[in-house]
């Protein structure tokens, strides 16, 4: 049996959230592999959900969210994209795989980008196989 | 050691401070001092065993410094980028205290270090330090001194750890913070860590585990990096304060090289250059953003 990476997705309500709606009421093919976390904005990703999802055995994350200049708070974006950056710098210093994280820009309107986001991503985590890496790992519990 | 000493007796005759927090010597080298009575103000002193960031008892966290009155630091050149780090984001403001600038010509790594101040035991944050005088002071003491001795470079540990295949390094983080006893004296003696409830203390949710396990040691120190990132002032108390001698400031500083090149900005020590988290450019680099 081939390995089926379990990906979590924090996206925000207005654009990544809609276009994946869109992709889904659209019959897209896409990946089941996805679990979606949706919240308000990509302001409000802290960078511990993905340390949290990574510590309770997720093997990828993607964090997606509004365009630049379409944030519907106006500027969450802009702030989560400097927090981001810092937070993707940080995994690399310290030996975890920042491959494992997809950052991405989906617009309500982009149904087939979210296809494609959560596609590559599925096949890029399939190829890493299981993140055993992440220290104390808690694996098997979760379904 | 005069000026010092009087400038502080003056200051508590005056009624102008009720504390004047400095260094003395005590059993095991130098510590911070705390002066109420002006009698007491001899006992003031500085020295290359001067490590300390003072400003950190100006944090508004410490409540019992607070509840002494109004207090005058003392303050070397990388202790003025912690003030001002509390300044710029109105963690205290200018009157809430009085600031003794001291001329510093760099430190040793420990306090308890004696003689010469040389390569071997120069402190990490001196390295490449060009301020002698501190920025912010109500006063000024001290000669002019000569710059300190080249010691350990922190970039050059930094690009040793990054030289390293990714795999490696976990295996250096993992050993390193395997001997985290989650005391946070790291965050105990950060002037910059001033939540009044850390996240690690909060228990519901618990978004980080507080057992010393990997995974919660892990997940602590990636988020006192990312909540100091671009607000670190460089002076390395985290490191010299862990009991298990891990390298946490190496995280600090990592991070402070990534605000550099990606956001142009040094920590400053004006508090009106605004802090490069919470602030952002339209046109920020996001080549790891599909």
């Amino acid at each position: 049996m081939s390995f089926e990476p379990r990906i979590v997705a924090f996206v925000c309500n207005w654009c990544t959230y809609t276009g994946a709606d869109l992709a889904g009421t659209s019959r897209l093919p896409m990946s089941t592999s996805v679990r979606i976390v949706r919240l308000p904005c990509t302001g409000r990703i802290d960078p511990l959900f993905v340390v949290k999802a990574f510590e309770r055995g997720a093997d990828g994350v993607i964090v997606s969210g509004c365009h630049p200049g379409d944030c519907h708070y106006t500027e969450g974006n802009y702030h989560a994209r400097r927090r981001f950056r810092l937070f993707k710098e940080l995994l690399d210093f310290t030996g975890v795989d920042s491959e494992r994280v997809t950052f991405s820009w989906v617009s309500a309107s982009q149904g087939q980008k979210w296809a494609d986001v959560v596609n590559e991503t599925t096949e890029r985590i399939r190829g890493l196989g299981p993140f055993d890496g992440y220290p104390g790992v808690e694996r098997g519990e979760v379904a | 050691m005069k000026p010092l000493q009087d400038l502080a007796r003056q200051l508590l005759e005056a009624g102008d401070v009720k504390v004047v927090i400095g260094y003395q010597d005590g059993r095991r080298g130098v510590q911070p001092a705390f002066i109420t009575d002006p009698a007491q103000a001899e006992r003031l002193i500085f020295d290359h065993r001067c490590v300390h960031n003072l400003a950190t008892y100006v944090s508004p966290r410490r409540g019992h410094v607070k509840r002494l009155g109004r207090a005058a630091v003392m303050l070397k050149g990388c202790d003025a980028r912690a003030v001002a780090g509390l300044l710029r984001e109105s963690q205290i403001s200018r009157d809430d205290v009085v600031l003794i600038g001291v001329r510093c010509g760099g430190v040793h790594d420990t306090p308890d270090v004696s003689g010469p101040l040389t390569a071997e035991t120069v402190a990490p944050r001196c390295h490449g330090c060009t301020v002698r005088e501190p920025s912010l002071p109500d006063h000024l003491v001290g000669e002019l001194p000569p710059a300190p001795p080249v010691g350990r470079d922190l970039d050059a540990d930094v690009a040793r750890l990054m030289a390293m295949p990714a795999a490696e390094r976990l295996a250096f983080w993992t050993r390193e913070l395997d001997k985290c006893v989650r005391c946070y004296a790291c965050r105990q003696v950060c002037p910059l860590c001033v939540c009044e409830r850390c996240i690690v203390d909060k228990t519901q949710p618990r978004w980080i585990e507080p057992s010393a396990h990997a995974r919660g040691n892990l997940a602590w120190h990636l988020t006192r990096a990312q909540h100091l990132a671009g607000r670190c002032s460089g002076c390395s108390e985290c490191e010299r304060a862990c009991p298990e001698g891990i390298p946490v400031h190496l995280f600090n500083h990592f991070l402070a090289g990534v605000v550099r090149d990606a956001f142009d900005h040094v920590v400053s020590d004006d508090p009106e250059v605004p802090a490069p988290v919470g602030a952002f450019r339209k046109d920020d680099a996001e080549e790891f953003i599909v």
